[in-house]
């Protein structure tokens, strides 16, 4: 098996952004659940839920931009070289 | 005309259209990742919707109405009602003799009119097999996530009075 750091760049490149978007992908599953049980509690008549849900909503998103400036700069790096 | 080719294994019109599939795919997952990104905003805004919501949520107010009076309906009989508007449909339900209940008919999966069954004691809703238990109105079986509002009833001197309604 080859190391890593061996790779050519754009392969390193590429498996780090396919890596990025599988996290993506999963911390949209929870956000998708979160919303839904949100909804599921308003409807129901429970107010207290939606702040607990926005926050932790508003921290995925914040990691998946994170994530996303993650993928924005190793592209830049692997076109640079 | 072989021999005028090249050794490459690469065909030909790659040569004249230099395009680097690696390149391709880089570019395309770069977007889904952007669009993923997008996505998890629009939930974000979903979540802050619904709090926005919470936050000035004001409890209904709902008036006293008569619905029936006492011994109008025969034991598992039923009337439907509107309450607290006409276009509210409700389904009032006399259990036995000196008991009354009260929900509201919009099911809580997809809002079908749920109707009483006699048989097996429960609020059973045609669209998907949904039912519901005539004691409290929480769900038995099927699709709904949430149990039936439940009317709250007042008998006074003898006339059945809807003064609110209760979220399952």
């Amino acid at each position: 098996m080859r190391d890593l750091a061996e790779l050519p760049p754009q392969t390193r490149g590429l498996t780090t952004i396919v890596g990025a978007m599988s996290l993506i992908a999963v911390l949209l599953m929870v956000q998708v659940w979160l919303l839904s049980a949100a909804l599921e509690s308003f409807l129901k008549g429970n107010l207290t839920s939606a702040i607990p849900a926005a926050i932790f909503s508003g921290v995925i998103f914040l990691i998946c931009l994170g994530l996303y400036l993650f993928v924005e700069r190793i592209d830049a790096d692997v076109r640079s070289h | 005309m072989n021999w005028l080719r090249r050794a490459s294994s690469d065909p030909l019109w790659k040569d004249e259209f230099s395009i680097h599939t690696a390149d391709e795919r880089y570019v395309t997952r770069r977007q889904l990742t952007k669009f993923l990104v997008l996505t998890s905003l629009g939930m974000f805004v979903g979540n802050i919707w619904i709090l926005i919501r919470s936050a000035f949520h004001r409890a209904p107010q709902f008036p006293a109405m008569k619905v029936a009076t006492a011994g109008e309906i025969p034991v598992n009989g039923v009337k439907l009602f509107g309450y607290p508007t006409e276009k509210e449909r409700c389904i009032l339900v006399r259990t036995n003799d000196d008991r009354y209940v009260a929900y509201s008919q919009k099911c809580t999966h997809l809002s079908c009119a749920v109707y009483y069954s006699q048989e097996n004691r429960r609020l059973e809703c045609p669209c998907h097999e949904g039912f519901f238990s005539i004691e409290d109105g929480s769900v038995l079986q099927g699709p709904p996530p949430r149990a039936l509002p439940r009317v709250e009833l007042e008998n006074r001197a003898g006339n059945l009075i809807a003064i609110g309604m209760k979220e399952g």
